[in-house]
């Protein structure tokens, strides 16, 4: 891939140093709003506070009240509300991911292997993805006209008799939460696992249908195997996407669910800053452990 | 059909696959069409059909304000940061992605940072982004106290803004689209053409400009296009990065709570329409130059 292989080593080092000034506008960017905030983050989350201002003394009272009253179940035999807040969170995530994944999987499988032409294959892929470039918040309000009490899935329902008065848990719940997860995120596993799937060479299917292999057993142990990176990549995104999320469970839970970004934006437009900062390195840590998990089955770089 | 016959048979499950596919469309675009059918609602309409007759009503009320927000600041505010971003990342991408061709020292890490920036919770990066800038503020404050520098000190308010913390925080979104879509290119790239002229006697820039440049022009337009469309929506990372002036997506977030009139769906089929001239107009730019290239 590496050009310059074939030009002589005079002119190496030149090249390297120029290479390294091309990537520094870029890299610049990345080391002043993204490793110095982490860093600030990791280290304003030991810093004391009170009502006006933050005070730069070591102190572990954040975690602690972090996990206050985390040791064991409460009175009621609840679970303290960080816990609560990420079993929550959790259980979100893994609904939307097996929803993304089924249905980014079927829409990707269809794209790859029924559209014959290159050009539909196209055409159809940016039909896809054209609502991944406009904007996610007119995207949720755009389900209020349907599953609002007076909307018109309710009015349908009851024009046909089915139910008798409007159905509540349609919008601002946990059902129009996942649903907007699902209509805002599948793009996210649709362009990975599409992806693979148009580099599986179409020979090997091709063989295991002639072998006399099933449709079923073609895809499965073909197909999704050879899409496996594309899997773990989209599940990555969707996965710490909906983990980290305020905005989406913020409009469409009508402001009433609770989130681990949920806490961490609420306490910062609170100004307790290292509160804060303690929760975001709870959560990069649990989103870290996720992803470590995920990502030692697969090569990145190489896939692009 | 006959001169297609060489072509494999489909596999099993084209019409319920087919099905699937166009629900997903459908659900997709289906709730968007609604709130652009009822942007047009009559006066005397509500957020929900029936449509009270088709109006511009409610663009109308739109362009005089809503409540305290004035839309149109927003909007020109906006506009401007997603060119700002759309041009910083082009240029910075298309940098980067010229550096990893070479041999980089630390590409591999700067890769990771990328990667980590791309999937990183948008929370974390905008807390960090908003404390760092605070954390400045407290340091330039002291620093006018020290020098005594009282009316400097009365002026100042915060670091935060639209062109210090906001873009930074655009950028760590936007930047690592623009890298991976370099690195899509060059992966498939055919570096004959780049020897070719160099063993003609072309510089290294004319070889750039000349060779390089126009075989990787449809893409650029590409990360331009991610570049404006993704800051012209982008929220959560923007959301504790900000200053005293909102973007509009921000205020529309706001709104959402607030506001209980069709007005609100005016807005958004103003910002969905200015997405689809962007976008629009890049995939033509794109089809046209990957065309010339062509020739």
């Amino acid at each position: 891939m590496q050009h310059n292989t074939s030009t002589p080593s005079a002119v190496a080092l030149p090249r390297t140093l120029s290479a390294v000034w091309q990537a520094s506008p870029y890299a610049l960017v990345f080391v002043l709003f993204f490793l110095i905030p982490l860093g600030l983050i990791v280290m304003v989350s030991f810093w004391n506070f009170n009502e006006y201002e933050i005070i730069p003394a070591f102190t572990l009272r954040n975690y602690f009240s972090i996990f206050e009253g985390c040791s064991s179940l409460n009175d009621y035999g609840d679970l303290c509300v960080t816990f609560k807040t990420y079993v929550s969170t959790l259980r979100i995530s893994l609904l939307v991911w097996l929803l993304t994944l089924v249905l980014g999987f079927a829409v990707a499988y269809f794209l790859a292997f029924h559209v014959r032409t290159n050009r539909m294959q196209t055409l159809l892929f940016v039909l896809c993805t054209i609502p991944f470039w406009t904007s996610n918040v007119i995207r949720m309000i755009s389900w209020i006209p349907l599953l609002g009490r007076n909307g018109l899935v309710n009015q349908t329902l009851i024009n046909t008799g089915l139910v008798q008065q409007p159905i509540e848990w349609l919008l601002f719940s946990e059902f129009s939460v996942v649903l907007a997860f699902v209509h805002l995120y599948t793009m996210f596993m649709i362009v990975p696992i599409f992806n693979s799937m148009m580099r599986i060479d179409r020979s090997l299917i091709e063989a295991a249908q002639d072998a006399g292999a099933s449709a079923w057993q073609t895809l499965w142990n073909i197909i999704v195997p050879l899409s496996r990176t594309g899997i773990i990549i989209g599940s990555i995104f969707v996965i710490t996407i909906v983990m980290g999320d305020f905005v989406t469970i913020g409009v469409m839970g009508g402001q009433q669910i609770a989130s681990v970004g949920k806490i961490i934006q609420v306490q910062t437009s609170a100004l307790q800053l290292p509160l804060a900062a303690a929760n975001a390195v709870m959560l990069l840590i649990v989103a870290l452990m996720i992803i470590w998990g995920l990502t030692r089955l697969v090569d990145i770089r190489s896939e692009l | 059909m006959s001169a297609r016959s060489y072509a494999p048979k489909r596999p099993a499950g084209f019409v319920p696959l087919l099905l699937v596919f166009i629900a997903f469309v459908v659900f997709l675009y289906g709730p968007m069409l609604t709130i652009f059918i009822l942007s047009f609602q009559g006066p005397g309409g509500g957020l929900t059909f029936p449509l009270q007759g088709v109006s511009l009503h409610w663009f109308y009320k739109l362009a005089e304000g809503l409540g305290v927000v004035d839309i149109s600041a927003a909007l020109k505010r906006s506009l401007a940061l997603g060119a700002v971003v759309m041009v910083i990342t082009v240029v910075f991408s298309v940098l980067a992605g010229l550096a990893f061709r070479k041999r980089l020292r630390g590409g591999n890490a700067l890769f990771y940072v990328t990667v980590a920036s791309l999937i990183m919770p948008s929370i974390i990066v905008s807390l960090g982004i908003g404390l760092q800038f605070r954390l400045l503020d407290n340091v330039i404050k002291a620093v006018l106290e020290f020098f005594g520098a009282t009316s400097a000190l009365e002026g100042f308010g915060t670091s935060l803004g639209m062109y210090t913390s906001a873009l930074g925080a655009h950028l760590t979104w936007t930047l690592p689209f623009g890298l991976l879509i370099m690195f899509a290119v060059f992966n498939r790239f055919n570096p004959a053409y780049e020897e070719a002229a160099q063993d003609l006697g072309a510089t290294p820039w004319q070889t750039f400009r000349f060779i390089v440049l126009p075989l990787i022009a449809p893409s650029i337009v590409g990360i331009g296009m991610f570049g404006f469309t993704l800051s012209w929506d982008e929220i959560a990372r923007t959301s504790q990065a900000i200053g005293d002036s909102n973007t509009l997506p921000l205020e529309l977030q706001g709104l959402t709570t607030t506001v209980t009139t069709p007005s609100i769906y005016a807005l958004g089929t103003l910002t969905t329409l200015v997405s689809f001239v962007v976008i629009g107009v890049a995939i033509a730019a794109s089809a046209w130059l990957g065309r010339r290239k062509v020739q």
